[in-house]
């Protein structure tokens, strides 16, 4: 009697297992993507494992904390892997609405991964949307960060450039207003090299003759 | 008292100088294209062929009349002849155009530079739409870099009428851009001359590690073999001479007036055809060297896109026909898929619509120039790479260095015209004449941050500068040869630098640069008149790829406006100086 009892428990747990039932879920495991040489074989103790880990997302619903092992079935397992599975309440004899199913193992998905070593790509539940992570968004974006540095450093740059521009030239006004003439082009590129028209301090007697002017007098040191 | 001449320190800041104004943009991202459309390796016979023909003759005529005459573009013309000062003044128009729209560029490479300090790199992934179930629809339709660059840099509208605001990012990147530029060209010659060290040899030292790394990639092989095998049907194809033609004529700078204005800062003894030659080898060297890299970083981008989509196939068979994970591979796929379809036909046939034909020549054959090559294209490349943060802060600041070495040259064909001229520079200084026109430069250019601002730039980009140089370059070389004449040129160059002409470059300026130029106008403008209504490329946001559109009617005038206010300048200028000088000889009695 009890084997009778057993046979029909099994014969009518597998007919509310099968595929493309209303509250049935097809899983698709692609463990050699995911580990390469590491893989694991997908044998019935993974399955084990796997019914365990949906009972155990089930149980953390409210109402749903008698959930067993037992009461999630698996079935079509194929070499991909994938197989469909659905949750029942031999209580009441039918399986569990999907909502609630989907509802558990999105909010446990983190945990299912984790006892596969997988992620949500490799452990696909079809019709289960993954909630994608939210981006991390600083309070101030790095670009502004970066470009206000170097903006400051620019505007710096050019001040000090423009004020030794202008200091120049006073210091230029003030002193002797004789400038090189153009035609002696040794002297020209030696004064203007930077960026001022030196005037040598004995401009004043009159003209200069290159041969006689010291070293150090050609390098003005400024 | 005359002023001196402010000069270079050294032959060396020339030289310099020119590189980084002639290495620009475009030998990374023009040339690249032009070569793998007109036949690989066999394009470099027409390039060689037109660099000396063409590029070094009038490379050398510039730079030889700029340090004869010793000033900028407007008054070098005018001393050739007092008709002709509307060449300068063409040449500075054109340059002013150019200046305005190119330093976006130069904002667009900062925003971009800034942004490669984050991981991960913001262009290699989509943003969640609002409810945090999927990515952004556009970004899903386009690629993430296509969304990073036509949503989160330009924010493109879908067409140029609709202009949308400023993006004030944009607009902070471009001022930035136009500070550097400022900072840069503040003291004349003596800080440009500092600058153009670094201008000149920074891109060279990214481009030589990126050469490195670029060979060493998995799958450049594939984009090295693509590029240099020689199509040499493509030899006989008119459009490849006329390419390789106008590459070297625009690539090397000719006509702005700022090789004029750089040579005029010379001792009037430097050899300036030595310069030449150097200038424009190195130039199209760079451009050889820079398209190197660009096919190794192809050849990697076109794999691993083909790798991609392959993988994609084997994982929808794989899930279609719950075959085991992992044992559909690339060298087994078109075995399986046949015996597949034999096997389960109505299953395959179900299937078949959705496998992509995956073809590694189709994802080579993608070729892009201009913004979308480095905007695009490499970023996508390098958001695979390992260190892509690294190779991104590299790529963008070679961008930069080469995008403001060519702003120093464009500035100073506006600023050299400036300060020669007695009238502005008495009354203002130096510092506030360059930063006069940055600033003017800068409140235009921000039209180009505007929403529909990138369809401007392609406006500027394609018909501010083509047609007006040409003319400009035409009526300089037949100016010197015949108005100033040729042999006085000669005497006068004689006497400068102590060489004699070479009679090949008299042959060139005298015969074959002229009618090579005025082929290529002549083949500008039918190809204008011959393509009717001038069209334009428009970003699609709800299907995620561009579209081509009408120019409307007021868009069609403003090109017509670019292109005649520049052309315009010479025969007006000519003119009234006729008018001029007709007036004076009526006023003043003739003297005995």
């Amino acid at each position: 009697m009890r084997q009778n009892n057993s046979i029909t428990q099994e014969h009518t747990r597998r007919s509310k297992a099968k595929a493309d039932g209303e509250n049935a879920f097809k899983v698709r495991l692609s463990i050699r993507t995911a580990l390469g040489d590491n893989a694991y074989a997908w044998d019935t103790n993974e399955e084990y494992l796997f019914k365990a880990m949906v009972a155990f997302s089930m149980r953390k619903v409210p109402n749903r904390e008698t959930t067993e092992i037992s009461h999630v079935l698996v079935c079509n397992v194929t070499q991909r892997v994938s197989f469909w599975f659905v949750v029942t309440d031999p209580l009441k004899n039918h399986t569990l609405p999907a909502v609630e199913v989907q509802t558990a193992i999105r909010m446990n998905r983190n945990r299912i991964n984790g006892a596969f070593f997988l992620n949500d790509q490799t452990l696909e539940f079809l019709k289960i949307p993954s909630t994608l992570a939210p981006p991390t968004d600083p309070s101030v974006p790095i670009w502004i960060i970066i470009f206000g540095v170097i903006f400051c450093i620019v505007i710096v740059a050019v001040m000090l450039l423009i004020l030794s521009g202008i200091r120049q030239r006073r210091r230029m006004s003030k002193g002797p207003t004789e400038v090189d003439d153009s035609e002696d082009k040794c002297e020209n590129t030696i004064t203007i090299e930077n960026g001022i028209p030196c005037d040598p301090l004995d401009t004043k007697g009159g003209h200069i003759n290159d041969a006689f002017m010291t070293e150090d007098e050609r390098l003005t040191p400024l | 008292m005359e002023k001196a001449r402010p000069l270079w320190a050294n032959p060396l800041q020339f030289v310099f100088a020119c590189i980084s104004y002639a290495v620009g943009l475009g030998n990374v991202w023009r040339f690249p294209y032009l070569c793998q459309m007109y036949g690989g390796g066999s394009f470099l016979v027409p390039y060689i062929i037109m660099l000396v023909v063409e590029g070094m003759p009038l490379l050398y005529l510039e730079l030889a009349v700029g340090q004869r005459m010793r000033q900028g573009s407007i008054g070098a013309w005018r001393t050739i002849s007092p008709y002709l000062g509307g060449v300068g003044l063409a040449s500075v128009v054109v340059s002013f155009f150019l200046s305005t729209y190119y330093n976006i560029i130069n904002a667009w490479a900062f925003w971009y530079l800034f942004h490669s300090f984050q991981d991960p790199l913001p262009w290699s992934v989509c943003p969640l739409n609002s409810n945090r179930t999927g990515y952004d629809e556009e970004c899903e339709k386009a690629s993430s870099t296509q969304y990073f660059w036509y949503r989160k840099t330009l924010n493109i509208s879908p067409s140029i009428q609709d202009s949308g605001g400023v993006q004030w990012e944009q607009g902070l990147c471009l001022l930035l851009a136009w500070l550097v530029v400022y900072l840069c060209i503040l003291r004349g010659t003596e800080s440009t001359g500092k600058v153009v060290y670094f201008t000149a040899l920074l891109p060279y030292c990214v481009l030589i590690i990126y050469l490195v790394r670029g060979l060493t990639l998995h799958g450049a092989t594939n984009g090295l073999a693509y590029m240099f095998t020689p199509k040499l049907e493509q030899l006989a194809n008119p459009k490849a001479w006329i390419n390789a033609a106008t590459q070297i004529f625009f690539s090397l700078g000719l006509g702005f007036g700022s090789l004029i204005a750089f040579a005029s800062y010379n001792q009037p003894s430097t050899d300036c055809q030595k310069h030449a030659i150097i200038v424009s080898l190195i130039n199209s060297s760079t451009s050889i060297f820079a398209s190197v890299v660009t096919f190794s970083i192809y050849g990697f981008k076109a794999t691993f896109n083909y790798e991609s989509c392959l993988n994609k196939v084997i994982l929808l068979l794989t899930n279609s026909f719950d075959l085991e994970d992992g044992f559909l591979t690339a060298s087994n796929l078109e075995q399986v898929k046949g015996y597949l379809a034999s096997a389960f036909p109505g299953k395959y046939s179900e299937v078949l619509p959705q496998i992509r034909n995956c073809s590694l020549e189709s994802e080579l054959a993608t070729a892009v120039q201009g913004t979308g090559l480095s905007f695009i294209v490499y970023t996508e490349a390098i958001k695979n790479m390992a260190a892509s943060q690294l190779w991104s802060v590299l790529y963008f600041f070679m961008l930069l260095m080469l995008g403001i070495g060519s702003m120093l040259g464009n500035t100073a064909a506006i600023l050299t015209p400036l300060t020669d001229s007695k009238v502005i520079s008495s009354h203002l200084p130096k510092e506030a004449i360059s930063g006069l026109v940055c600033l003017v430069n800068c409140v235009i250019g921000l039209v180009f941050t505007m929403e529909a601002g990138n369809y401007w730039f392609d406006i500027f980009n394609d018909y501010a500068a083509t047609l007006p140089l040409l003319l400009i370059v035409l009526v300089e070389i037949v100016a010197v040869c015949y108005v100033f004449g040729l042999r006085r040129f000669e005497s006068d160059l004689k006497a400068m630098t102590g060489r004699t002409l070479n009679w090949y470059w008299k042959a060139m300026w005298a015969g074959v640069s002229p009618l090579l130029i005025i082929s290529l106008f002549v083949f500008y403008l039918s190809d204008y008149i011959l393509t009717g209504t001038l069209q334009y490329q428009a970003w699609d946001a709800s299907q995620g790829q561009l579209v081509t559109k009408d120019y409307p009617l007021y868009a069609l005038a403003i090109i017509g406006l670019l292109v005649a206010s520049s052309t315009m300048c010479i025969p007006l200028v000519a003119l009234g100086t006729f008018i001029v000088r007709c007036l004076k000889r009526g006023d003043t009695p003739p003297v005995a």
